[in-house]
């Protein structure tokens, strides 16, 4: 998108859709005539909320998609957050990117594949999902699986709802809890993964949400038989430069910006029991 | 239409994955076919545990009622799962709810007949045990992931 990385293009807030109590999805374009940026499902930008501050946040919107603007859903949790979820149409902002790995989708195609997702961990999985979908003969069996907090706390419901109305993926929700009158699964994700239907012995894994939620769920398919190299992570680490150089995403010997934020989980679980990596 | 035997379904099970045919024929003796149709209940808290329930299709809410807040679910299990627990766990008493939340087919193992089996056979004994601890030891992973509360704003 452009020559400097280190310098942010100006985006023009296009539309704005409320997903949760504090969630928002923001569609952005360029400011001026210039292409939408080209990305790949699991790549992040840098969103500037001019003189408050900048924050990586993954792209949420589905690949490819002509005229769909740059979509990111952020959860307001800090004030470069918060300034970005108070963005209206017309508001701008500066937009460094994108950065990082993508999902491995070239790789799991002929495979099943498991998404498996926790709280906003669904957004970054989101463009992959839809890339899956539009391109639904070259996977195997297609699961989905989600964890939340509440019936109240699901992100993109209704995408689920059509998701698993296709019929040609298995779509499983789980909530931490619930009131007697959600008919749902109740539990944690990790469970969900020993009830679907899948060849560990081809399948691959895309996983995000909490680490904690990332490592049990990655534990429960290599105990299912998937090895390690085809369970992929998408990390979250603090990060600034989002070119390698700053070193504040500093993984053990990885800078999640430029080495991840996607890896393979037998190249990180060792880094993940140690506390304050 | 395919009709299987018991043996054949509880075989078909990932609980009973590896078990030895003798101890399924064993076992088999102890099964019966469920259906438990939408908010029809397994069993009840403070019932007596005189069985547990392998899930072959469904869903079961595991809940505690209270007082003011009426019936709150726990967990829910299904497909590849096991329900009750707590016949292995004198004195032999639920602790909870189990109530289908869709149309549920189990197959019911008839605890206080596979009791007596236990003690006159360790070694089914000791198959038996080991599977459900491993249950026992992801359902304590599970409500301490829980209680982590993961996706706090």
């Amino acid at each position: 998108m452009m020559t400097d990385p280190m310098a942010p293009v100006s985006f023009t807030v296009v539309s704005t859709r409320r997903e949760l109590a504090g969630v928002l999805t923001l569609t952005i374009e360029p400011s001026d005539a210039r292409e939408c940026p080209e990305f790949l499902p699991g790549q992040f930008n840098m969103l500037y909320a001019f003189g408050v501050g900048e924050v990586p946040i993954s792209i949420s919107g589905v690949p490819a998609a002509s005229g769909a603007g740059v979509v990111h859903t952020i959860r307001s949790v800090g004030a470069a957050t918060q300034a970005l979820c108070g963005l209206k149409r017309g508001g701008a902002l500066g937009v460094r990117g994108p950065f990082g790995t993508p999902w491995p989708l070239k790789e799991a195609e002929g495979a099943d594949v498991l998404v498996v997702a926790g709280g906003l961990g669904l957004a970054p999985l989101r463009p992959a999902i839809y890339s899956i979908l539009s391109d639904r003969e070259r996977y195997g069996r297609f699961t989905i699986l989600y964890g939340t907090r509440s019936p109240n706390d699901i992100l993109y419901a209704r995408e689920l709802r059509q998701w698993r109305g296709r019929l040609d993926a298995e779509v499983e929700v789980t909530v931490d809890r619930a009131a007697a009158d959600w008919r749902g699964n109740v539990g944690v994700v990790p469970a969900l993964i020993s009830r679907s239907s899948f060849n560990p012995a081809g399948a691959v894994a895309f996983l995000c949400g909490p680490e904690v939620m990332m490592r049990f769920s990655a534990m429960e398919l290599l105990a299912a038989g998937l090895p390690g190299s085809r369970v992929y992570l998408s990390m979250e680490r603090n990060m600034k430069c989002s070119v390698g150089h700053c070193g504040h995403c500093q993984f053990g010997p990885y800078f999640v910006c430029k080495d991840g934020p996607v890896f393979p989980y037998d190249r990180v679980m060792d880094l993940m029991k140690v506390p304050e990596v | 239409m395919i009709t299987r035997t018991l043996e054949d379904l509880l075989r078909r099970h990932a609980f009973f994955g590896g078990m030895s045919q003798e101890h399924l024929s064993l076992l088999t003796g102890c099964a019966s076919n469920r259906n438990y149709r939408d908010g029809e209940y397994l069993f009840r808290q403070s019932d007596p545990a005189k069985e547990f329930y392998v899930v072959r299709q469904g869903k079961v809410s595991i809940e505690v009622v209270d007082p003011e807040k009426g019936r709150l679910p726990l967990q829910t299990v299904g497909f590849n799962d096991v329900v009750g627990w707590t016949w292995i766990v004198p004195p032999f008493v639920h602790r909870f709810d189990a109530r289908a939340i869709r149309l549920t087919r189990v197959i019911a193992l008839d605890g206080e007949c596979l009791r007596g089996k236990l003690g006159e056979d360790t070694e089914l004994g000791y198959e038996l045990l080991r599977r459900f601890v491993a249950v026992i030891a992801q359902r304590l992973e599970a409500a301490r992931i829980q209680l982590l509360d993961l996706y706090e704003p």
